[in-house]
């Protein structure tokens, strides 16, 4: 399959699996789990330094150093168009001028579904600004073709609320959004399980983005690599083209012929 | 930046990371980072919603009532 990479605003990866980078009991296992993934993209989140109280603490980029991996700065926990820009232009700084980043602007602490209004207005901004803008979105296939047509280099809806684990909950609107969609379209969000993610490969996403159903597994070392035999899995399944479904109606595997007489 | 003989000492208050700190100035970014042992570091400045490239820390001065945003990647989804 070396040559069904994934393309995302020029660039090509192996992997169709992003992961997550949040919920880790330490750097450690993080470490472990996003190298368990095979992932090559990986999330990270911009927050105020802890000034003073450890200078030596380690870095998340010293254990996960932008040389090995495609970094994606989010802006996780943002409210506002206004907030998320200004969190991914410190992003820009702090990643030496990186401009591929994760947009999502929330709605509400209760259920993190996106806010589809603040984030257009921050995709205008930041895609007239350079960036390469990957948005986390609803799976409104209008909102989805808006956001296309700003110029964001790959589109994320969700397949259910953020580190709910509840899975694909609506696959017709996901089909909608690919229908309509010419970039990449990845998942993000909800994913549970390797089933979870193997079904949104089927559909034809052109790869899953997860977090919480890694680090919040028992072991997550694990799952970070059952995930990965997922979408490969999925993704294999896609190409190699499902049998139709045939209500009602059996087909023997084994020939009906050449039976042996009965007595 | 050291005072040249005959500047006018004065103590200047800036919002660092939502808390008020004081210093006296002249002050630049370049000075509160290495106060704070955060030379070298991986961090990004703003400077009351403007990027203080890292390259420009030790030009760009701090004046009284400046907030400033210091930030450094931690793990997310």
């Amino acid at each position: 399959m070396s040559n069904d990479n994934l393309i995302i605003a020029g660039k090509s990866y192996n992997s169709r699996l992003l992961v997550g980078t949040g919920k880790y009991k330490d750097f450690a296992e993080t470490q472990a789990a996003v190298e368990s993934s095979g992932a090559e993209i990986i999330t990270i989140a911009i927050r105020r330094s802890n000034i003073g109280q450890n200078p030596n603490e380690p870095n998340l980029l010293d254990i996960l150093p932008p040389s090995k991996y495609t970094l994606l700065p989010n802006t996780a926990g943002c409210y506002t168009a206004d907030d998320a820009v200004r969190t991914l232009r410190l992003a820009r700084e702090l990643l030496d001028g990186h401009s591929l980043v994760k947009l999502e602007v929330l709605g509400d602490p209760q259920s993190l579904y996106p806010n589809v209004g603040e984030t257009i207005a921050a995709a205008k901004t930041l895609v007239a600004e350079g960036f390469q803008v990957m948005v986390y979105t609803s799976d409104d296939p209008i909102a989805a073709k808006q956001l296309e047509d700003i110029g964001c280099v790959a589109i994320m809806p969700l397949a259910s609320l953020i580190g709910s684990g509840m899975g694909i909950l609506n696959p017709w609107n996901l089909q909608l959004i690919m229908e309509r969609v010419q970039v990449p379209v990845l998942v993000d969000a909800g994913v549970g399980t390797a089933s979870d993610a193997a079904i949104a490969m089927e559909l034809g996403c052109d790869g899953v983005l997860m977090n919480t159903a890694i680090a919040a597994a028992q072991k997550p070392v694990l799952m970070a690599s059952a995930m990965k035999k997922a979408v490969e899995a999925g993704r294999e399944a896609y190409l190699a083209g499902r049998m139709p479904r045939k209500l009602y109606t059996a087909s023997p595997s084994s020939p009906t012929q050449g039976m042996i007489a009965k007595l | 930046m050291i005072p040249q003989p005959g500047y006018d000492l004065k103590v200047i208050s800036i919002q660092i990371n939502g808390e008020a700190e004081q210093y006296e100035a002249p002050l630049t970014v370049g000075d509160l980072m290495q106060r704070k042992n955060l030379t070298g570091k991986r961090v990004a400045v703003e400077r009351n919603g403007e990027i203080v490239p890292r390259s420009r820390f030790d030009a760009q001065p701090l004046t009284d009532g400046d907030k400033l945003e210091i930030v450094v990647a931690v793990g997310g989804g």
